[in-house]
């Protein structure tokens, strides 16, 4: 048995490529800091993702369907979202450009929303008029709570065409 | 005649505490004046000699020198400012209010931090042209080009992270958007963005991940790399970099 502990590789099978032992160790010992790098990099990755977090509700009430006239565009500050009323019904759209982020204005001698900060502007429905923006503004669920009041859910985007009907 | 002082001076300079800390001789000779340079943990990345055509004004502007120094300056306004700043809203824009009207001498420091901070994205561009143009960026230098893009890239978010700090409304508007560029890289953009400001508003998360960054993780890559610059500098040959004929006098 002592013979083949002095000469290790002359002792292998032909055909193994002639992996040494220090390449061997070499690579377990790299494949095992890769697999450990990786494996850090994903826990610090969960580390820094809040699972809970201190933000206002994404859902909220935007009171009695009476509040709001036909024909009328209504700025919520509080939630950045308008509610619009037309002949066939409500919905909401979101006030927050869809370009970096800012919140845009209702302008109701121009019918329209326009942002301060670059420049875009959009119709009442949220769609594009113009400018950086690269998206219209999306439309939030809206739905009629057991007491008759509007509640909407800015979480859920809904289709534009997609109106509540009162 | 020696004086009493240099008596003095030679009766300390045999003492065995003065030797365990020096281990040379007075600096008198070349030999000796080298030693003393190696054996210098703050002086041994300098060269032993340089040359004097290499420190005139006109040969180098010192822009790099006055980007160090306005580091510095930031350092240390900025450790000052930390002894009343706390990272927490709203109670971050009160006390920088308070810095500015009720601590003493607070405006001063904190003016003195603002106005470093603009001055030194000003100077590590300026001093960035200046390499280029004078072609600084050739061979033997290309590795210091890229710890000097580094180096910008520090500054950079360093000036970016420190503008929320003081959660007034440019803060949070500044860093809205400039986030929400983040989300617009394809696929990862919006998740970045939730663990760069670790929420999906700009609140009390992102003010303190920016602060951590600002005050800890980006000074001290910056440390680094300013440490690696500087020492490159010196082994690259020098402060300037000359096209071959140009010795410099014109």
């Amino acid at each position: 048995m002592s013979e083949t502990k002095q000469n290790p590789t002359a002792e292998l099978p032909s055909g193994n490529a002639g992996v040494s032992r220090r390449d061997f160790l070499n690579d377990i010992t790299l494949g095992a800091l890769g697999v450990a790098g990786f494996g850090g990099a994903a826990l610090t990755y969960q580390y820094f993702s809040p699972n809970v977090l201190f933000e206002p509700s994404t859902t909220f009430r935007a009171g009695n369907p009476d509040l709001y006239p036909v024909n009328s565009v209504t700025f919520l500050q509080d939630q950045q979202v308008y509610i619009v009323r037309t002949p066939t019904g409500f919905y909401a759209v979101s006030a927050v450009c869809t370009h970096l982020g800012c919140i845009t204005q209702w302008k109701p001698e121009a019918n329209m929303i326009a942002c301060p900060c670059h420049g875009s502007k959009f119709q009442p429905n949220g769609n594009k008029i113009e400018g950086p923006a690269p998206r219209p503004l999306p439309h939030y669920a809206i739905n009629l709570t057991a007491d008759s009041e509007l509640q909407v859910d800015k979480l859920q985007i809904i289709k534009a065409d997609q109106v509540l009907k009162v | 005649m020696a004086t009493p002082f240099q008596t003095a001076l030679e009766n300390l300079r045999t003492t065995r505490v003065w030797k365990s800390i020096f281990r040379r001789g007075p600096a008198i000779t070349n030999r000796t004046r080298s030693v003393a340079v190696f054996g210098n943990l703050f002086l041994h990345w300098l060269p032993v000699k340089v040359r004097e055509k290499s420190l005139r004004v006109r040969a180098a502007y010192y822009l790099g020198s006055l980007s160090l120094l306005l580091f510095i300056i930031l350092v240390v306004t900025g450790v000052l400012l930390m002894f009343y700043y706390h990272p927490a809203a709203p109670k971050a824009y009160h006390d920088m209010k308070d810095l500015r009207f009720v601590v003493s001498n607070g405006v001063f420091l904190r003016n003195m931090h603002r106005v470093g901070a603009h001055l030194m994205v000003l100077l590590v561009f300026w001093h960035m042209f200046h390499v280029f143009y004078r072609g600084g960026y050739k061979p033997p230098h290309e590795f210091n080009w890229v710890v000097g893009v580094i180096l910008l890239l520090l500054t950079l978010f360093l000036s970016y992270t420190g503008y929320l700090l003081p959660w007034d409304q440019l803060a949070f508007w500044a860093v809205t958007v400039g986030t929400n560029i983040i989300s617009a890289m394809p696929v990862i953009g919006s998740k970045v963005r939730f663990v760069a400001l670790g929420g999906h508003i700009v609140g009390e998360n992102a003010l303190l991940r920016f602060y951590v960054l600002h005050v800890v993780i980006l000074p001290l890559l910056a440390f680094l790399f300013i440490g690696v610059h500087f020492w490159r500098v010196q082994k690259d040959g020098g402060l300037t970099v000359r096209p071959k004929g140009d010795d410099g006098k014109n």
